[in-house]
């Protein structure tokens, strides 16, 4: 297994190069870093002085990804790509371009975000697979029709309507709690509370029409069918039978999600103003800063393929019978 | 020659229509295939399915009806030998809404109001300032009182919901004459067509007369907006997945069949592309975009064009995030057909590679192509509302449910509330995402073999 690891390890690589060199290109294709020194140091007013030395500052004064005037194997090391771009291997992830620290920036916000990111996740599969197995309870009557059709309307709604409506309706009109900011401290529940339960109930729809289909699955087998004549009561056999057998592909979709819990959550952290990973990105795009969209493109990948290994070695925990090769 | 009108041809309008072309040619092919006319009567013969179909077809109409564009020539000044035209491109669906696009009144107004929504100061006979909330410029400007509005809502109201039955009762006379099957449950479909069209009738007639979902902050009716979002939505709903599905198809069913490193590098593209964090390399993409756009001036003729450049850039990059499902689907499944017999048999008979993935691989692939084209399409639609939020979506310009539900976000704190954006661009999206993934629901049903299976046919 170790073996297996260190080979999917290696595969990275290529694939975190190709990831660099495409946010590369699709930053440096139409713009110039003379371009965006421009945009960063106000577009009118700005001497071709400050330029040159803003560029020479944040070390965009080399050539792209070629340096013809460098000698032997420096004519590729020499370049803006492999200083900025290449050097994020070494998880130097540099400063932004205001000066702050990168590094810093991702480890101060990474706890805003997992504070939200955790429970949302946990709790929310926690509902889903209750809710399916509930439904699963009452295969073919009337309620299960119901539910799907009630799931599908759920999923139809707009992500971003929940949130508009659930902060509406809570924090301002119920003033339960408050309607955005955040604490350091543990009283932070009160701002986070109000996002996970909309995170949750967003995300019932999709989950438990996910979920139903995967215990039906299961429910139908011969198995089931045995420890029913066996005179195994309903709930035994889904808690004992069907829950264990359908959790092979419950992983599949779950684990691989694990590690980008990192990375926060745009819209929720947007919206609530939680300073963590999410708002940061937001922030990154709306402001054209390079450094930082890099390395959180970076991390993201990086943090996907330890899902996909994740989700394999989990595998072999679920079910004895896998084995990695 | 001077014309009147002069045809404005986007992109995107060629795209639209050239999907529309391909699409039916696509059917009528599957007509003459037995097991896939069984499928699709599948999918017609429940009723869900035929309600749904009627809701996204006129969906499509109004987008297709708001995807031929042109500018109005300007009047005429004495002695001038060229015609100017508008710089405000209109679409034909602007004809059908009539005046609602251009009674802009000053700020909000809530629906069916014949007040605005802040109070103003004005003079009254004697010269007196005071302050109170003013009538509005165009809404019910054609009552003598405003007592007498209720009245005329209801008269108004029957006259329009009548012109549109009238138009749904010839639209069912129709389909009763050229519909020969008996056993599909019709009926359910000319319901769904009296009701749309009835709602439709009502909306053009009592929405030229009052704001039938109020306006928004700078005046405009939000009625009006809502509509001119169907054709964004549905736009982004199928020209992203229409971009991507010849790349996806080419290379999946390559890599499948040939395999070796042609697999290789296959894999190693879509790995890399669904690594990166979908939203990043969207918002990634449209910014480099709009720096191109605003860099290059010179290619766009109005302002419209710009926002359609954009537009057609979105979808571009949209596809190529969803590009990599497809493409994994595709190439596992050619995997399995390129071991079957009769492929093996084709192979043994000398039939070239491209006459094998063409007549034996690409008929048993389609399935998948259609059920990714119809299951993305919802999630697409949702997508454009978050992506324009963010402030990477379509151009700000542009009408679309997202910008609206963007603008609508702070109007939630005001005092009274400011609702009815919201729901206007929330009703319109949620209508369509609902019928889609209905009938999504009920494609997958009749054409997924595995489900087909489940079921014990």
């Amino acid at each position: 297994m170790l073996a297996y690891i260190i080979r999917r390890l290696l595969y990275a690589i290529p694939i975190l190069i190709g990831v660099n060199l495409i946010t590369f290109i699709l930053f440096f294709v139409v713009n110039s870093p003379q371009d965006i020194a421009r945009a960063h140091l106000g577009e009118k007013y700005v001497t071709q002085d400050a330029i040159d030395h803003w560029v020479k500052e944040k070390g965009y004064d080399n050539p792209l990804i070629y340096n013809p005037n460098a000698a032997g194997f420096s004519k590729f090391t020499d370049t803006i790509f492999f200083h900025k771009s290449l050097s994020l291997f070494t998880f130097d992830f540099g400063q932004a371009d205001d000066g702050r620290d990168i590094t810093t920036d991702v480890r101060t916000r990474m706890g805003p975000s997992l504070a939200l990111a955790i429970p949302t996740f946990i709790v929310g599969i926690w509902v889903n697979i209750c809710v399916a197995l509930i439904i699963v309870m009452f295969r073919g009557t009337r309620l299960d029709k119901a539910a799907v059709v009630l799931f599908v309307t759920l999923m139809s709604i707009s992500g971003l309507f929940y949130i508009i409506g659930g902060q509406y309706l809570v924090a301002t009109l119920w003033k339960l709690v408050p309607i955005s900011g955040y604490q350091t401290s543990l009283s932070a529940w009160k701002f986070l509370i109000l996002p996970v339960a909309i995170g949750i109930v967003s995300g019932i729809g999709l989950g438990a029409r996910w979920y139903r289909t995967l215990f039906l699955e299961a429910a139908d087998q011969d198995f089931a069918r045995t420890a029913r004549a066996k005179g195994v009561s309903e709930l035994a056999v889904l808690f004992r039978h069907v829950l264990p057998n359908a959790l092979l592909p419950i992983l599949t979709g779950v684990v691989v999600v694990i590690p980008t819990l990192f990375m926060g959550s745009l819209l929720m952290e947007a919206f609530f103003g939680i300073p963590g990973l999410g708002s940061y990105m937001l922030d990154a795009i709306r402001a054209q800063d390079f450094a930082i969209v890099r390395t959180m493109v970076f991390v993201g990948s990086v943090l996907y393929i330890i899902g996909l290994i994740l989700t394999d070695i989990s595998y072999t925990i679920a079910d004895p019978r896998v084995r990695l090769n | 020659m001077d014309m009147m009108l002069k045809p404005v041809i986007l992109w995107t309008d060629v795209l639209i229509w050239l999907l529309v072309i391909s699409i039916t040619l696509f059917l009528s092919q599957l007509r003459k295939n037995p097991e896939s006319r069984e499928q699709w009567h599948q999918v017609f013969s429940s009723r869900t399915g035929m309600v749904t179909f009627v809701i996204i077809l006129s969906y499509i109409a109004i987008a297709l009806i708001d995807s031929l564009h042109f500018r109005k020539a300007l009047p005429p000044v004495p002695g001038q030998n060229t015609t100017y035209y508008s710089n405000t491109v209109n679409s034909v669906l602007d004809i059908f809404l009539g005046e609602m696009g251009e009674t802009k009144e000053r700020t909000y107004s809530a629906p069916f109001s014949l007040k605005s929504y802040a109070k103003e100061n004005m003079t009254d006979e004697s010269g007196h300032i005071y302050r109170d909330y003013p009538d509005l410029k165009y809404a019910g400007s054609h009552l003598s009182d405003n007592s007498d509005f209720s009245k005329d809502l209801l008269i108004q109201s029957l006259k329009g919901a009548g012109k549109g039955l009238f138009i749904g009762l010839l639209l069912c006379a129709l389909l009763k004459v050229f519909t020969h099957r008996q056993d599909l449950p019709w009926s359910s479909a000319m319901v769904t067509i009296l009701l749309v069209c009835t709602l439709l009738g009502w909306l053009l007639h009592v929405g030229n007369l009052y704001h039938v979902l109020g306006t928004d902050k700078a005046g405009n009716d939000t009625l009006y907006h809502s509509i001119k979002g169907i054709r964004t939505g549905v736009l982004i709903g199928t020209l992203a997945t229409l971009i991507m599905m010849p790349i996806a198809i080419t290379l999946g069913i390559c890599a499948g069949y040939f395999k070796g490193w042609v697999d290789d590098v296959v894999q190693y593209l879509y790995t890399t592309l669904s690594s990166i964090p979908g939203i990043l390399l969207i918002a990634a993409a449209i910014l480099q975009f709009q720096v191109f756009i605003d860099l290059n001036p010179d290619f766009f003729e109005v302002g419209l064009e710009k926002a359609d450049a954009r537009f057609l850039g979105l979808c571009f990059i949209l596809g190529i995030t969803s590009w990599a499902g497809l493409c994994r689907l595709l190439r596992a499944e050619t995997l399995k057909i390129s071991q079957l017999p009769y492929v093996q048999a084709a192979h043994a008979f000398g039939v070239s590679q491209v006459g094998i993935l063409h007549r034996h691989v690409l008929p048993n692939v389609m399935h998948i192509i259609l059920i990714t084209f119809v299951l993305d399409f919802s999630g697409l639609v949702l997508a454009e509302a978050v992506l324009s939020y963010i402030g990477v979506g379509v151009d700000s310009t542009m009408p679309s449910w997202g910008n609206m539900i963007n603008l609508a976000r702070t109007e939630m704190s005001r005092e009274p509330v400011v609702w009815w954006n919201l729901i206007g661009a929330f009703a319109f999206m949620f209508t369509l995402v609902l019928a889609a993934n209905l009938f999504s629901d009920l494609v997958n049903d009749a054409f997924n073999p595995k489900k087909r299976q489940e079921r014990g046919a």
